[in-house]
């Protein structure tokens, strides 16, 4: 009961921010080009075409008029055609989703499999040298550019020690697609020459990604245990000499661990804009090497679908993270 | 304030971050004298293309046969050109927003937030990309890309901050005394929460110089021969292994930047911000 | 004294900061007999919390030090222990803890049965001398021991006053009300049948309405179970209703000990005197004590309190007084003691 409040007073905010982001993508694509057509055309297009999607889009129409066309548009799942593909965008996108999730969510996993401890441990050795390496590689973590980390990375174990390959999710053409993700179809077909390729060629992309994902990380657990530390039930907790280990791994950790869960949304928002840019270095075919694809030859329609669907991700994820720290914090009562 | 600054002297980390923002302001400012080759912005010597580093070119040449470390001198003035007014203008767009919204309760201010909420709530760097692919590739349009998609960091920090110490007795005094909105706002409220501004806006210059590092690498920055570091590194890419100079300085050079503005943010809010100060004292 | 349960002598705390070094305890004597309810009062700041955590072996590990002395508990001295037998033989055994803030002392986000499992796991009765009486985070928890730990749970559960035991167990702290927690604190301290309870201002958070049923409950337990308590507190009140003996302290120092009865009616040390008199009373009003409590990092020499003092002479400026007796359970440090038959100031 408490859990269905909570996900009916979450979702109540989620129509209207997707309805908001709507409106901005609309607001750049329809109100601040001189000539919407024209740049959906792309550039070589003749006056006659421009004029036919000029019709098509209504642009002759008033502003709120074209709005609601828009709307209902997206809601028939047509974003337009890509003049890059010359297939739907909606279906461009939906066939390069999985790549994407497949990469940020193993990403998130190593990332935190990383994270957590390294922060639980900075906190607990505050101020030693390891605290203080941790912290100057954290900040560098997140200043550095994730495209020159990739390139570096390739120049390295690829190019140089060639012990990892240079680009691509599989070698060939990858198993004939179930879900999508190959690591899950290739443990769905039992073929492990397939499993190990795909985590082969996930390794420097996942690498590149997990960098910041689990500086953020490595931060905030630090913090959150810090806090825990110097909070008043771990004084009482120490006080009738609860053992210290389960002091810090079990009493401490989950409360630090509810903050943390809490920062996936973020580090997901990191994920999503550095796939894009880590996927074009990896040629890894998924929605950022699309958007990036897209970029390169102006394809306007992919461009917006793109920031559709990556904004329209990232609302999911943290209603997703929102709903689930609702329900593992026990105060949360809202 | 002397105190803050006593303090900020002794973190070491927060100095080399200093020292690193100021050698990036030196090398903007003086390019054209420190640059080897200061003519290498737009010539092209293509005998001498791609060669590794040397006496005389130090960080090796481009494609072009251009001397890369000139060119690094004259990409930090665009760096510092798009970070420093990008972030001028995100914070004259946010600022204001934020203290109106959270000085005035109502209908309006609770809007104003959900707008800034729905342009939080998408990856800065993916309404950059579609904000400059439809502007198209220029340092303005970089800039107005980077304002549009950050302002609301500014506009989300100053209202909560705003909504804390509305309440507070010096600012309920202030407005018992009669004093104006605008000047409680200005003179009252905005002095207060002056150091969490200077801390987001350090940290945020860091993330913006990465953006737009990356909206160069995209293409979609400034176009060539600008000396735009992001691009600089998309161009390399065609001559990895070999010309791995190509690659690494510029990125070398975005890496101290953006560290420069981190640690010494970092250390700002360490000094700074009282909430997080109490990190070391016990007990009573 | 051979009843004496635990015995602290000359205990000197200081705390390090930024400022410079704190003596926040200096030279602190105090002997507790086996079953006695001792109150420590003084005003906030004086080093009672100090004081209790430092026999706990609390004090924060990176601020606090200490820099003489000695506690001695069950025939070894508590300064010593290493940390581990501290917490596993000591802390949650031996001697236990009342929070002052049991809104805050809860962990938030397990249930209140998870924490007393917790508890009874690592610190049982039933464990005592028993084989596996060793700490870890894989022990096991013998099924037949779980049983017979709830069985006490629940009962003690009930000896505070708590309507359905069993329903509370599976609520979160912020579930229950503020009094409920406390009767929950002091049901986890007795659970592992300690033979001393340190209450820090157990009541200080509590609505004045609740603080009397609280006192009322802690001393009758403890009463019952012959388990001794030091209770600190600033309420006056408080430490009458439920105290054998009080002892004061001041800046950091203890200047008089005495029955409850010793202390209402001929208190000593002048310090004594004005914080009696400071309280309110239909006459009087309430009337503060003149002067301030003296900054710890520089604190005057000899007795702390003669800046405040009236009766301070040269000999107050620079030697602290020894204890002297007033009877055979009053004593005081003071050079110049009030007597019984002087009238109140």
């Amino acid at each position: 009961m408490k859990t269905l409040v909570l996900i009916v007073n979450r979702l109540i905010w989620f129509f209207p921010t997707v309805l908001g982001l709507l409106a901005i993508v609309f607001f750049i694509s329809h109100v601040i080009p001189a000539d919407p057509a024209a740049f959906v055309a792309g550039e070589n297009a003749t006056p006659e075409t421009i004029a036919a999607i000029r019709a098509r889009l209504g642009l002759d129409q008033p502003l709120h008029i074209q709005f609601v066309r828009y709307i209902e548009a997206i809601l028939e799942g047509d974003m337009g055609r890509s003049i890059f593909t010359g297939r739907p965008v909606a279906e461009d996108l939906m066939s390069r989703l999985p790549a994407t999730l497949e990469l940020t969510l193993v990403t998130i996993v190593v990332a935190s499999l990383i994270g957590i401890p390294l922060g639980v441990v900075s906190a607990l050795k505050r101020n030693s040298w390891l605290d203080h390496a941790l912290r100057v590689v954290t900040i560098a973590g997140l200043a550095i550019a994730s495209f020159w980390f990739a390139i570096l990375l390739q120049l390295l174990f690829s190019m140089r020690l060639g012990i990892t390959p240079l680009s691509g999710r599989i070698e060939g053409w990858g198993p004939e697609p179930i879900t999508g993700f190959y690591v899950i179809d290739a443990l769905i077909l039992w073929d492990m020459e397939i499993l190990w390729d795909a985590l082969h060629h996930m390794i420097l992309p996942v690498a590149t990604l997990a960098l910041p994902a689990a500086a953020t990380i490595v931060r905030f657990t630090r913090a959150g245990v810090l806090n825990a530390l110097e909070s008043n039930y771990v004084l009482y907790e120490t006080a009738m000499g609860y053992p210290r280990r389960l002091v810090i791994w079990k009493y401490v950790l989950r409360n630090a661990l509810i903050g943390t869960v809490t920062q996936i949304g973020l580090i997901f928002g990191i994920l999503l804009a550095g796939a894009v840019v880590v996927e074009a270095v990896f040629d890894w075919p998924g929605l950022g090497l699309f958007a990036v694809n897209a970029i390169l030859s102006s394809d306007y329609n992919a461009v917006m679908g793109f920031t559709l669907i990556a904004g329209t991700m990232f609302i999911v994820v943290n209603l997703v993270v929102d709903i689930l720290q609702g329900m593992i914090d026990p105060r949360e009562t809202r | 304030m002397r105190r803050v600054l006593r303090k900020l002297a002794e973190d070491r980390a927060a100095m080399l971050g200093l020292a690193l923002i100021v050698l990036l302001v030196l090398a903007a400012i003086f390019a054209p004298w420190l640059s080897t080759h200061p003519g290498d912005v737009a010539e092209f010597h293509t005998a001498r293309r791609l060669s590794p580093p040397g006496p005389e070119n130090w960080l090796g040449t481009d494609r072009m046969g251009s001397d890369i470390y000139s060119r690094l001198l004259f990409g930090a003035r665009i760096t510092i050109t798009i970070a420093v007014t990008a972030i001028t203008i995100a914070v004259i767009i946010g600022v204001p927003i934020g203290l109106v919204a959270g000085y005035y309760e109502g209908l309006g201010s609770d809007l104003l937030m959900r707008v800034s909420d729905i342009f939080l709530a998408v990856p800065q760097i993916v309404l950059a990309i579609a904000i400059a692919q439809t502007l198209g590739p220029s340092i303005e349009n970089v800039i107005l890309a980077l304002s549009a998609t950050y302002w609301p960091f500014w506009a989300r920090l100053v209202y909560a901050e705003t909504r804390s110490i509305k309440n507070e007795p010096f600012v309920e005094a202030a407005i018992a005394l009669g004093c104006s909105p605008l000047r409680v706002m200005v003179l009252h409220i905005l002095p207060s929460i002056s150091s969490s501004i200077i801390v987001r806006t350090t940290i945020g210059m860091g993330g913006t110089i990465l953006t737009a590092a990356t909206l160069g690498f995209l293409g979609l920055g400034p176009p060539p021969p600008t000396p735009e570091w992001g691009r600089t590194i998309a161009e390399s890419r065609e001559f990895l292994p070999m010309a791995w100079w190509y690659a690494a300085f510029p990125g070398l050079a975005i890496f101290m930047v953006v560290m420069g503005f981190n640690l010494l943010g970092d250390g700002l809010r360490d000094v700074l911000d009282p909430r997080l100060r109490r990190a070391g004292q016990h007990g009573k | 004294m051979a009843s004496e349960l635990i015995s602290v002598r000359n205990l000197r705390v200081s705390f390090g900061s930024d400022a410079g070094t704190a003596k926040v305890l200096d030279g602190v004597d105090l002997a507790i007999r086996a079953g006695e309810i001792r109150g420590l009062v003084g005003e906030s700041g004086c080093g009672k919390t100090t004081l209790a955590r430092a026999i706990l072996g609390i004090l924060p590990r990176n601020s606090a030090r200490i820099e003489s002395g000695e506690i001695r508990f069950g025939g070894r001295d508590l300064l010593t222990l290493p940390e581990s037998a501290l917490a596993s033989e000591v802390r949650g055994r031996e001697i236990v803890y009342i929070p002052q803030d049991p809104s805050t002392a809860f962990n938030p986000v397990f249930t209140i049965g998870t924490q007393i499992d917790d508890l009874m796991r690592f610190k049982s009765p039933l464990l005592r001398g028993g084989a596996d009486d060793r700490q870890g985070f894989f022990n096991s928890y013998p099924r037949e021991r779980r049983a017979a730990d709830r069985a006490r749970v629940l009962e003690l559960l009930r000896l505070v006053q708590l309507p359905n035991p069993e329903a509370v167990l599976r609520k979160y702290p912020h579930e229950v009300s503020g009094g409920q927690r406390q009767r929950l604190m002091i049901a986890m301290a007795l659970l592992p049948e300690p033979k001393l309870v340190i209450a820090d201002e157990p009541t200080t958070a509590l609505d004045v309405t609740v603080q009397a049923q609280i006192l009322k409950l802690l001393k009758q337990l403890a009463r019952e179970r012959g388990v001794a308590v030091l209770f600190t507190t600033h309420d006056l009140g408080a430490a009458y209703e439920i105290c054998d003996r009080i002892t004061v302290m001041y800046a950091g120092q203890e200047v008089e000990e005495a029955p409850v009865d010793g202390f209402f009616e001929r208190p000593s040390h002048p310090y004594t005197r004005k914080l009696l008199d400071s309280l309110p009373s239909s006459e009087a009003g309430i009337r503060g004590i003149a002067g301030e409590i003296p900054r710890l990092i520089d604190p005057p020499p000899g007795c702390r309190f003669h800046p405040r003092c009236e009766r301070a002479t040269g000999i107050c400026r620079t030697e602290r007084p020894p204890p002297e007796a007033v009877d055979a359970l009053h004593s005081v440090r003071c050079h110049h003691r009030l007597s019984a038959t002087e009238p109140a100031s």
